[in-house]
């Protein structure tokens, strides 16, 4: 089978908020119809990379590549019709029903004329369908729990329909029932629809059941990207968070299973082998 | 992709509270309560207008005022009605209009219900403009029917680009104009107080009721100029309502969903400082209407659909309702913005403390 190429790619892009360097000229191909997970600790710069990524923030160094071209130079609008984000943190304002906010996400092929196509309707009515929401659609988002707020939002993101879709802490406020239905959709829109999708996840175990490829990061570097399986050792671990955990095999999906030691950040102990 | 959910026809939308509204080309959404809404405000508006068209030195029956608007009355009458009683009304509704709007997108860029077009210097660039007009200038005379309106519009229109380009920093952020914006202001009103303090007694009084926002003795010369601006900014409506609507879900998302998020916050501040330096010019500053409209109009809709256009009528109302309480109240007549001003001050501290209470809670 021929491998398609990367449609994404960061070549030595050093991402700055105000002088601080936060991402340094790190290289990464996001491999395409895959499902990739970002891991590593709080402020290590992930979010940084995502919106790096989404070019949200301009490199001060180094480049993004949408299809071989700066994303940079190219139309906003034009970047929005194949790359999508869900920021960690979005903010909507008072008052906004759950499918006004996924309908805004039609907004990269919507025109002045064209406001709410039977397209738009169908696929932000199957957007909302994905996360379950669609009988909330006509709710308040300040009325609904963390939960169903953040579906709404992933919907909007879905609404956008984009090859290439990343995802910051997708499941952060989800139960885990609803957090392995999220990325059950993830796998489906990878197996079924081609799509590629980034996240940023902090569950390792989730992580490491549901990513084609896990990138560790540290200090705004890659430590170690590859299958899950491969990778996922006690020593990455104790390098990228300086948590002391076992893995052992998840009887379900054979991936490695992280159980943690407990009172490692204050004790350092190596990891037993 | 798969097949979607079966669509209902119009009568059951696919997406709960999003009918479609399609013809040929052209596609939108509309929602009833929003439409009963401007409705009942347009309503309510003409109403006032008529009310007010009673009111004056020379007391009309409202069933004259009715029939001269249908064609009909006395010489008289028509006189009064026409060229004296409805451009003030006029003046009313589309300085209300102007200000509502420009407090919508105003509180949609600054993504704060606090924010007003105030903030961005507006009122006291408009008013130091005035001031400086009628006391620097010796507008005694027939130079100060013209004059004044068009300071106050160089005034509000050069404060505003001030506090633009001093909030500039690698793009405009919303709260950073917000605080550049009181500093402007804190100047403007500054200047305002020193020029009054030089001022003679009649040139006080003058600038002292245009700073209180009156629209006594408009006419349909100060009404025209404001007419072409709200129509402008309503025509490019579709080019900013999208914009709008992106960027209040914040800048990184409005950027992802394809806005450029500087084109977008310069165009929209501009509708919103050409409509509200357009109502200033016209009656003065009108306390509290860019910031009380849309917050009244968000709770009539019960949702957050941009609401611009709403506001703009709920302002309407306001101003039209506001002037005629501010004619019949006290056997004098009093300014507009003096009611507005009553009114406001005790609903601003209402959104405070509401504010405050979701905060600590
Ligand atoms: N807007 C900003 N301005 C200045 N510094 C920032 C900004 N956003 C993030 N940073 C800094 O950049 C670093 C990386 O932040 P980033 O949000 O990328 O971390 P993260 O890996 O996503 O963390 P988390 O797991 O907590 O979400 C942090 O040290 C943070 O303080
Ligand atoms: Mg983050």
């Amino acid at each position: 089978m021929i491998q398609p190429s990367s449609r994404l790619q960061a070549d030595r892009l050093t991402l700055s908020y105000g002088g601080t360097e936060i991402v340094g000229g790190l290289s990464f191909e996001v491999p395409p119809g895959m499902i990739t997970a970002v891991v590593g600790s709080n402020g290590c710069g992930k979010s940084t990379l995502l919106r790096g990524l989404a070019r949200l923030l301009r490199p001060s160094a180094g480049a993004v590549l949408l299809d071989g071209k700066a994303i940079d130079r190219m139309p906003t609008r034009e970047v929005a019709r194949h790359l999508g984000l869900l920021p960690q943190a979005p903010s909507a304002p008072e008052g906004l029903t759950v499918g006004d906010l996924v309908a805004r996400g039609r907004q990269p092929h919507q025109s002045w004329l064209r406001q709410w196509s039977p397209e738009d309707e169908d696929v932000v009515a199957q957007a909302l369908c994905w996360t379950d929401m669609l009988d909330s659609a006509d709710r308040r988002l300040e009325d609904l729990s963390g939960g169903q707020r953040q579906r709404a939002w992933i919907s909007m993101a879905l609404a956008q329909g984009t090859d290439l879709l990343l995802l910051d802490e997708p499941t952060t406020y989800l139960d885990l029932a609803h957090a392995v239905d999220v990325l059950d959709l993830v796998e489906r829109l990878r197996d079924d629809h081609g799509r590629t999708v980034v996240m940023v996840l902090h569950d390792l175990n989730l992580a490491a059941r549901y990513a084609d490829v896990l990138v560790a990061m540290k200090d705004g570097r890659i430590l170690a990207q590859g299958h899950p399986g491969d990778i996922l050792t006690s020593e990455l671990l104790f390098e990228v968070f300086g948590l002391s955990a076992r893995l052992i095999e998840d009887p379900v999906s054979g991936r490695p299973l992280v159980v943690p030691l407990g009172g490692s950040r204050a004790a350092r102990r190596p990891a037993p082998a | 992709m798969s097949a979607g959910p079966a669509r209902a026809g119009p009568a059951r939308p696919a997406v709960p509270g999003r009918n479609p509204l399609r013809i040929g080309p052209v596609s939108g959404v509309w929602h009833p309560r929003t439409a009963a809404v401007c409705a009942a405000l347009l309503l309510v508006s003409a109403v006032l207008m008529c009310l007010g068209a009673t009111r004056g030195d020379f007391p009309l029956p409202l069933t004259d005022v009715l029939r001269v608007l249908g064609g009909g009355g006395e010489e008289l009458d028509r006189v009064v009605v026409l060229e004296l009683r409805l451009p003030r009304a006029a003046a009313g509704a589309l300085v209300g209009f102007a200000l509502g709007m420009a407090g919508a997108i105003t509180q949609a860029v600054a993504r704060n219900p606090l924010a007003s077009p105030d903030l961005l210097g507006i009122s006291a660039g408009a008013g130091a403009g005035a001031v400086t007009l009628i006391v620097l200038g010796g507008a005694a005379g027939p130079l100060a029917l013209l004059g004044v309106p068009a300071a106050a519009l160089v005034g509000a229109l050069g404060a505003a680009l001030l506090v633009y380009l001093l909030a500039w920093r690698d793009g405009i952020d919303g709260l950073r104009l917000a605080l550049i914006g009181l500093a402007i202001a804190g100047l403007g009103t500054s200047l305002t107080t020193y020029l009054l303090l030089r001022a003679n007694l009649t040139e006080a009084t003058q600038a002292t009721v245009w700073l209180t926002g009156s629209l006594n003795g408009r006419a349909w010369d100060s009404v025209l100029p404001l007419a072409v601006v709200v129509l402008a900014v309503l025509a490019a409506a579709p080019v900013f309502g999208p914009r709008l609507a992106a960027l209040q879900l914040g800048y990184d998302t409005a950027r992802s969903l394809g806005r450029r998020v500087q084109l977008g916050m310069a165009l929209l501040v501009a509708a919103a400082v050409v409509l509200a330096a357009g109502a200033t010019a016209a009656a003065g500053p009108v306390a509290f209407v860019a910031l009380a409209a849309p917050q009244i109009a968000l709770r009539l809709l019960g949702r957050a659909a941009p609401p611009p256009v709403t506001a703009g009528l709920t302002g309407a109302a306001l101003v039209l309702a506001a002037d005629l309480l501010a004619r019949t109240a006290l056997p004098v007549e009093l300014p507009v913005g003096i009611v507005t001003a009553a009114l406001g001050a005790p609903y601003l501290i209402h959104l405070l403390v509401a504010a405050n209470r979701r905060s600590n809670a």
